[in-house]
């Protein structure tokens, strides 16, 4: 997964604690991250101290950074500050690995969105060692 | 057993939709006053206490400090909150305590300022407004910038894609709820509005348009619930509780299993069951209508439609005044009021239609009410099921 290094991030942060803080640093080092079952198989996102399916405890895996578009918004007002450039695609990704993910859509034309395309993830670092997972069309 | 069914003998609403003389306390507070002069019951009777966990004890408005406040010695108190169907659930489980008998009589309240304290910011706005780090699941999507209204913008964006729904069908609903509005002088907003209006309005996160989105108001509302032998003695005909389910498939919209489906398809056939009733014997409901979307999920999982023919269901009128399923008659959230959490406004305007006292928007000979809330991000749904007479 590339890695951006975007330090001037302006909006709110991801706060990191427990397992969480997992997957951001991950993400800072191009790897993203989805948690596997060792007993039960079960995948799962977000990361969590116990397997949802069978309370076992997860293991990490790697995702390839591939997914498709299953569903999207264009946001057009928003009272934030820090969102003040309209509008901006949010997007619900699946992957291939079997879960889905949120994350921010770049690199298109909004009106150009469609749900089932082709999308790979990329990240944006928000510290020094940490970064978000965003979403662009695959290349 | 039956003397202790569940009933609800007491309604009351605080001062809606704009009260700036009114701070969230006090709107719980008016609203209990009215629901206890409503029935006529002794406040001294009042031995369970049922209120969302609210702002937390420095707004002074969650369970704890609203019980003391209102001066309830409680032997059963509840302070669930999962969002606007709180109170769906507070009647399931105030219900489950009566027939219990664990307490007799219960006060359920609710009360919110949002509009004088927030403003109309709100409507666009996050829950995290400002740059402190986001904690817990809502880090996985906060910082990327998602409005309330956008996490409905994806279930509605999916529904679209999967069963051709359009912004027309959607907007039919809105204008549905515009025109009860219209027959209650307190709603927010009383004019007319075709779906063209709705469609031409702006658009907030696509496919959702402002009109699709519910007003943004202050407002309170209280239940009395008892046994229906002590409600035999008041001043009120009972309104028996004849079903309550409620169900959880997520809390983050991030988490939602399938975007076009809610937990009403597991709640509502639940309550149904309960009350012996099928989607046919309701013959009126209020659905939390957040957003039109919301309505159209809900109308789906009920069953009172196929999933994915909401949007034909809805440009067929049921949901009209004259339709076979009046609903929203008070002019719901999306003209009337929604300060927040809107689910005890549903029940209220059930007991309203059940009692025969709704004026213009009566429903005639309004036997059986569904209410059925959604909390959260179209998370936690609860459904109620009310009649007029006591189970056959």
């Amino acid at each position: 997964m590339r890695v951006v290094r975007d330090l001037e991030w302006r909006g709110p942060v991801p706060a990191g604690e427990g397992e969480y803080g997992e997957f951001f640093a991950a993400a800072a080092e191009g790897r993203l991250l989805i948690q596997q079952c060792p007993v039960c198989g079960h995948r799962q996102h977000y990361p969590r101290a116990l397997c949802t399916a069978c309370a076992a405890e997860p293991e990490w895996m790697e995702a390839a950074g591939t997914g498709t578009v299953y569903t999207y918004t264009v946001v057009r007002q928003y009272g934030v500050p820090a969102f003040a450039e309209l509008p901006y695609v949010l997007a619900m990704v699946d992957l291939p690995e079997g879960v889905r993910m949120f994350g921010g859509l770049t690199g298109i034309d909004p009106e150009a969105v469609e749900i089932g395309m082709s999308v790979a993830a990329y990240a944006r670092t928000y510290d020094d060692t940490h970064a978000m997972v965003f979403w662009e069309p695959s290349q | 057993m039956s003397s202790r069914h569940p009933v609800i003998c007491g309604i009351g609403l605080s001062d809606y939709p704009v009260a700036p003389h009114l701070n969230s306390v006090q709107h719980h507070a008016l609203a209990a006053r009215r629901a206890i002069a409503d029935c006529g019951i002794a406040k001294s009777a009042i031995d369970g206490y049922v209120s969302t966990s609210g702002g937390g004890p420095a707004a002074g408005d969650d369970a704890v400090s609203m019980a003391e406040y209102l001066g309830v010695n409680h032997r059963y108190i509840d302070g669930t909150m999962v969002g606007g169907s709180s109170f769906e659930f507070h009647v399931q489980h105030a219900a489950a305590a009566i027939r219990e008998g664990l307490c007799d009589t219960v006060l359920v309240t609710y009360g919110s300022d949002q509009l004088t304290r927030m403003g109309r910011v709100l409507g666009t706005g996050g829950f995290q407004r400002d740059a402190q780090p986001v904690t817990g699941a809502m880090q996985m999507a906060t910082p990327y910038g998602l409005p309330l209204v956008g996490a409905y913008a994806l279930a509605a964006r999916r529904h679209m894609h999967e069963f051709g729904t359009t912004s027309e069908q959607l907007a039919e609903i809105a204008v549905g709820v515009r025109e009860f509005a219209g027959l209650n002088p307190d709603a927010r907003y009383r004019d007319p509005i075709t779906a063209h209006d709705v469609v031409n309005s702006r658009m907030i996160a696509d496919p959702l348009h402002k009109l699709d989105c519910c007003v943004i108001t202050d407002g309170g509302g209280a239940l009395v619930m008892t046994t229906e032998e002590i409600a035999r003695d008041l001043r009120q005909p009972p309104i028996y509780v004849l079903g309550a389910a409620g169900t959880q498939t997520h809390w983050n919209i991030h988490q939602m299993p399938d975007f076009t489906q809610m937990g009403a398809a597991v709640c509502g056939p639940e309550a149904m069951g309960q009350a012996g009733v099928t989607p046919a014997d309701i013959d009126t409901a209020q659905l939390y209508d957040s957003f039109t979307i919301t309505v159209l999920l809900m109308l789906e999982g009920l069953g009172f439609c196929g999933k994915g023919e909401g949007g034909a269901y809805v440009q067929e009128g049921h949901l009209r005044r004259g339709g076979s399923m009046p609903a929203n008659t008070d002019g719901g959230g999306l003209s009337s009021n929604h300060p927040g959490m809107r689910g005890i406004f549903l029940l209220i305007e059930a007991v309203r239609q059940l009692r025969g006292d709704a004026g213009e928007a009566q429903v005639p000979d309004a036997e059986v009410a569904l209410a059925c809330g959604s909390g959260g991000w179209l998370s936690a749904i609860g459904t109620v099921i009310l009649g007029k007479d006591g189970p056959s």
